[in-house]
């Protein structure tokens, strides 16, 4: 139907702030009554230089600062990272570190994608999804808890191997958990099959064709509702991946309801592989030790984290700093997508539509630009000048480091 | 003068409405908790945050209407603490009745939602104005099946008035299972009526924050929520004094619990029914009430129509 010449699209904001979104991003979306005719995604409110501040750091102190990238997939970034420094360095883990960093990644993995369920359910006002699977997400939490000793940030890797051994009391509490986790994601997989509703704002909402999907380069759940059978786990094994057994969950529907139902799937998936990591973990060290000095060198790194494929390059230069770290996020391969699934659907759907490549938008954000609305000017700070600028404003508050550092050092000298 | 005073301000008037909507809201609120296996609001919180939200400082956006901004929460409130008088809840007739006061029932509690639109619109805010828009397309979807079984149970009892449709029913006790689809189809669309899940589109909150009252705060928001649960007690009330009338004509000591009762019995199947669906999308709404409610509600009419004619009086 055409419209008449004096009706405008209304150009509506849907962040940086808005209760859709869990993390600031703008999205900017043209309405024509309910329908959406363009959609356009702004990143860039996050960014915290996370990379450049690594150059800063030693390999240690940059392991707990890469950790910090994301809340929810903390441990694959910090795999994906100290997979690429210990590949520079040439060093071989412990067999059971390998394991221990693969149990942890897939009680990472079920922590993340009941949440996601949850999420969801909370978009299209489901809030009692919400509430339950939240509920149930706690076993797994507590499960973390009592293992690395941490809720969100687990740091249990540390350069070469792990920080934190397992119990065979442990063993047992997981295996308990994982029962009850399985029993729930058994019902929720049946509540997606039948609830009416769900079944309703979910299907056929939020189409990627498998063509769009390959061309975009889609990565994880999003990647494998539209057919696109990758799975890093899989293709270029990591961890102790290589010997155990577990499917790729793939779909062909391309929509919301095909991303519920591969991330479910993989929930299941994910409890078999805790079991036969329990199962198979071997005895021996849980770490080698490493020099403080890594030998120049360059490696990519890549780990399958619950959004998708995580991606790490690392350049030592011999010294015990990196010369350079680069983070490319699976949410920044997802992003691309989400303007193609937005075309032609409603306003109601654009917040599951969102939510549904599981966005994480501040582990997204590699770089800002800040443009000066008035003169049109872009202006790009150095790193030097932030610095400066960091120390002056710690001075004003009466926070001077130099004198700190001075103090410091003849406490440790004398 | 004194009565008529007494029944406007205190009972059943705008008081007693004030201190039931406060309780109603509570037990839904504490429901809805306790299906979803949280703890839920202590007893007083809905009390809590209504005098937080009035001694709150009131923010009027630039652009708004103001005269319209301010008076829209309390025309609400008002539209349907009138029609309370024309219910009939502890006895068989209400506070005020005539010939025909079952439209004028039915057209006092739209006028909340208008309201709520106007009050939208005129705040000029790209959400409140998305929301309110949505909240007007609502109405014309819900309120033709709703208007159509309260109107089928009207007929059966061959009165305008709501005072004789209790009375009628009350005194042929058995024709009230007659009106069962009514009944049901009716317990829908108040769902609609006071924007809870399935249909709380008007205000879905990840998609246009609040809604209409996205730009509302302090004391205009508490007589917003205010005017909410006021519905909610109306609207109960009119659907309990039409479909459920029973023991109307029991000692008055014993008539007025039950008539709580079955107000709050309403109030418990709406949260337990909001508490069970995913929000719907508006054209699914919409297609919904055309496709499923006004047919039943029409089925509803017919039935009533040839059982009039059949059922001896």
């Amino acid at each position: 139907m055409h419209d008449s010449h004096d009706f405008k699209d209304v150009k509506i904001p849907i962040g940086p702030q808005h209760p859709a979104l869990k993390e600031p991003e703008s999205f900017l979306i043209s309405l024509r009554g309910e329908k959406i005719t363009a959609a356009s995604v702004r990143l860039g409110y996050n960014h915290r230089g996370i990379e450049k501040a690594c150059e800063e750091r030693t390999y240690t102190q940059g392991l707990y600062l890469i950790e910090r990238i994301c809340g929810i997939c903390s441990h694959s970034h910090s795999t994906c990272f100290i997979q690429a420094v210990e590949e520079i360095a040439g060093i071989e883990i412990p067999a059971r570190a390998k394991y221990l960093r693969t149990l942890i990644a897939e009680l990472e993995r079920i922590h993340s994608h009941l949440l996601w369920l949850g999420v969801a359910g909370h978009e299209i006002g489901f809030d009692t999804l919400l509430m339950y699977t939240w509920r149930d997400r706690e076993v797994v939490m507590d499960l973390l808890a009592k293992l690395t000793g941490n809720r969100v940030h687990y740091s249990i890797n540390t350069l070469g191997g792990v920080r934190r051994d397992i119990s065979s009391k442990q063993k047992e509490e997981i295996l308990k958990g994982m029962d009850i986790l399985e029993e729930r994601t058994k019902y929720y997989i049946d509540l997606a099959k039948n609830e009416t509703t769900l079944l309703k704002r979910l299907q056929g909402v939020g189409i990627l064709s498998h063509e769009d999907a390959k061309s975009l380069g889609a990565v994880g759940p999003t990647g494998r509702a539209s057919g696109i059978a990758r799975d890093v786990r899989k293709d270029d094994p990591y961890a102790a991946y290589a010997e155990l057994d577990f499917k790729v969950i793939s779909v062909n529907s391309c929509d919301v309801y095909g991303r519920t139902l591969v991330r479910l799937g993989e929930l299941m998936e994910s409890f078999s592989l805790v079991r036969q990591v329990i199962s198979k973990i071997p005895d021996g060290p849980i770490s080698v030790k490493v020099p403080r000095k890594i030998p120049a060198g360059q490696a990519t790194s890549r780990y399958e984290a619950p959004r998708g494929e995580d991606l790490h390059y690392v350049r030592a230069n011999g010294t015990e700093k990196p010369d350079r770290v680069k983070v490319r996020a699976p949410t920044l391969a997802n992003i691309q997508s989400v303007s193609k699934m937005l075309e032609d659907r409603y306003l109601a759907d654009m917040p599951i539509v969102i939510a549904a490549i599981d966005p994480c938008f501040s582990c997204t954000d590699r770089l800002i630009s800040i443009r000066d609305t008035r003169s049109k000017e872009k202006n790009t700070v150095v790193w030097e000048t932030i610095r400066v600028k960091g120390i002056e404003w710690y001075k004003d508050q009466g926070i001077d480091f130099a004198s700190l550092n001075k103090k410091l050092s003849k406490r440790l000298h004398f | 003068m004194f009565k008529a005073l007494f029944h406007i301000l205190i009972f059943p008037g705008l008081l007693f409405l004030f201190i039931f909507g406060l309780f109603g809201e509570y037990l839904d609120r504490k429901l809805y908790a306790r299906f979803q296996n949280r703890v839920g609001p202590p007893w007083f919180q809905p009390l809590a945050d209504f005098i937080k939200l009035i001694s709150k400082e009131e923010i009027i956006p630039e652009e708004a209407d103001v005269t319209v901004f301010k008076l829209m929460p309390i025309l609400a409130i008002v539209a349907s603490a009138v029609a309370i008088l024309y219910i009939p809840i502890w006895r068989e007739q209400a506070v005020f009745s005539f010939n025909g006061d079952v439209i004028v029932v039915l057209y006092l509690l739209t006028i909340p939602t208008f309201t709520y639109f106007l009050g939208g619109w005129y705040s000029r805010s790209v959400y409140s104005m998305i929301g309110a828009v949505r909240s007007l397309t609502q109405l014309f979807a819900y309120e033709v099946p709703l208007f159509l079984c309260i109107l089928a149970s009207a007929l059966l009892a061959d009165t305008w008035s709501l005072s004789g449709m209790v009375t009628f029913y009350s005194r042929h006790l058995g024709y009230w299972f007659c009106n069962i689809i009514g009944f049901g189809v009716a317990l829908i669309c108040l769902l609609g009526k006071l924007e809870k899940v399935p249909f709380d589109i008007p205000e879905a909150e990840t998609e246009v924050v609040a809604g209409s009252f996205t730009e509302y705060s302090g004391k205009l928001l508490a007589f917003i929520r205010t005017s909410f649960n006021i519905e909610m007690i109306v609207g109960s009330s009119l659907l309990a004094a039409v479909f459920l009338p029973f023991g109307l004509n029991l000692p008055r000591a014993v008539v007025f619990p039950l008539y709580l009762i079955q107000v709050l019995f309403i109030i418990i199947v709406v949260s337990f029914m909001r508490s069970l669906f995913a929000r719907l999308r508006l054209d699914q709404m919409i297609s919904f009430c055309w496709k499923f409610l006004a047919p039943l509600a029409f089925l509803q009419v017919l039935l009533n129509l040839i059982l009039k004619v059949v059922l001896p009086r």
